[in-house]
């Protein structure tokens, strides 16, 4: 339960841990199979230009429709597919059921997310583009990389002097 | 096709295939879509200094790093075998608005203009990738979750606290691209 305290404002599935883990005996080699959606991710994110810094640019001066018709039609699509898994009772490919986590509303997502948003227009990037760049041989990106890993570790240094 | 396929994809394509991720990663192991944990991870694995948010087991949270990891890969992949040999097309204005600032180059999907390991020394290339990259990390954290985690996920789980971190990444997006990134450009 100490887990569950300390990660109380946390969204992942780190909220369960300990809690309703799964049965699965889990091996690395298991792991492949986010590396290959993984990388079929990154594809997309590429050819799609997500990752640009120019796409972003166009987004948030209204000058283009792409990066609002990718992300409200990736919003539809796991609407949709949310609604099946639990409408059909969907289980996952271990034959486990499929577990959400509700997200508890705290000021974080105030604070932090403007500070997110004031960020992604400048570097043009969330974390899952920064991984994608240095892929496409943007070297320096490691450097915004490696920043981002910063302020998440002082973040969590500071975490319980900032209002939540 | 593999012409057609290094053409840029449209939204209608892209936006779908990314949506689809969502319940590929709940089918094949109950893993909820999330992208900027994988920092979190990353400083539990590496420099968890007693901190209390980084104690935890991050070896159960594995799966993430393999994902991130695979998005690198998928960059790299699309580059060897799919790369669109012209620039990227933007909307005209954009491009008379950042001619006033030197860039005029969009071969790359980053503008290497702007960012390349020599600006990393100037007023203008930290600010731009230093301080930018830090606010991603700092922000993200404190928000719970990314473009991914909130925007996608938590919307297509219809939370609203989601609804509100998403609403003020734009907000703060906005604020940046319009009022103070041409202040940043022009140094």
């Amino acid at each position: 339960m100490e887990n569950k305290k300390n990660t109380g404002f946390e969204t992942s599935s780190l909220d369960t841990v300990g809690l309703n883990e799964s049965q699965v005996k889990t091996t690395w080699y298991q792991n492949i199979k986010y590396l290959v959606v993984g990388i079929l991710f990154g594809i997309v994110f590429v050819k799609s230009e997500v990752i640009s810094w120019f796409r972003i640019q166009e987004m948030f001066r209204l000058q283009s429709f792409h990066m609002y018709g990718i992300i409200g039609s990736a919003i539809m699509v796991g609407m949709v597919s949310i609604f099946l898994i639990k409408k059909f009772n969907v289980k996952t490919i271990y034959g486990e059921p499929i577990e959400f986590h509700p997200k508890t509303f705290n000021k974080g997502q105030i604070y932090g997310g403007l500070i997110f948003g004031l960020g992604w227009a400048i570097t043009g990037a969330c974390p899952g583009p920064l991984f994608a760049q240095i892929g496409t041989g943007a070297t320096v990106t490691v450097v915004t990389l490696l920043s981002a890993i910063a302020g998440t570790w002082v973040y969590g240094f500071f975490r319980n002097k900032l209002p939540h | 096709m593999l012409e057609f396929l290094k053409q840029p994809w449209p939204w209608y394509i892209a936006g779908p295939l990314i949506g689809l991720t969502v319940p590929a990663l709940l089918v094949l192991g109950n893993k909820s879509f999330g992208i900027s944990s994988s920092l979190r991870h990353i400083c539990a694995a590496c420099l968890p200094a007693n901190i209390s948010f980084f104690k935890y087991d991050w070896k159960k949270e594995v799966w993430n790093l393999f994902f991130v990891f695979g998005i690198l890969i998928g960059g790299a992949l699309a580059m060897a075998l799919l790369a669109n040999l012209n620039p990227v097309v933007v909307n005209p204005k954009l491009a008379k608005e950042l001619a006033v600032y030197g860039i005029s180059n969009y071969d790359n999907l980053v503008p290497l203009e702007i960012m390349n390991w020599p600006a990393l020394f100037t007023l203008k290339g930290f600010l731009l990738m230093i301080v930018g990259g830090f606010m991603v990390g700092f922000g993200t954290r404190y928000a719970g979750g990314c473009t991914s985690g909130h925007a996608i996920m938590g919307l297509s789980n219809l939370q609203w606290p989601s609804l509100v971190a998403t609403i003020c990444f734009m907000i703060g997006g906005f604020l940046m691209a319009n009022l103070i990134l041409p202040h940043i450009l022009a140094l």
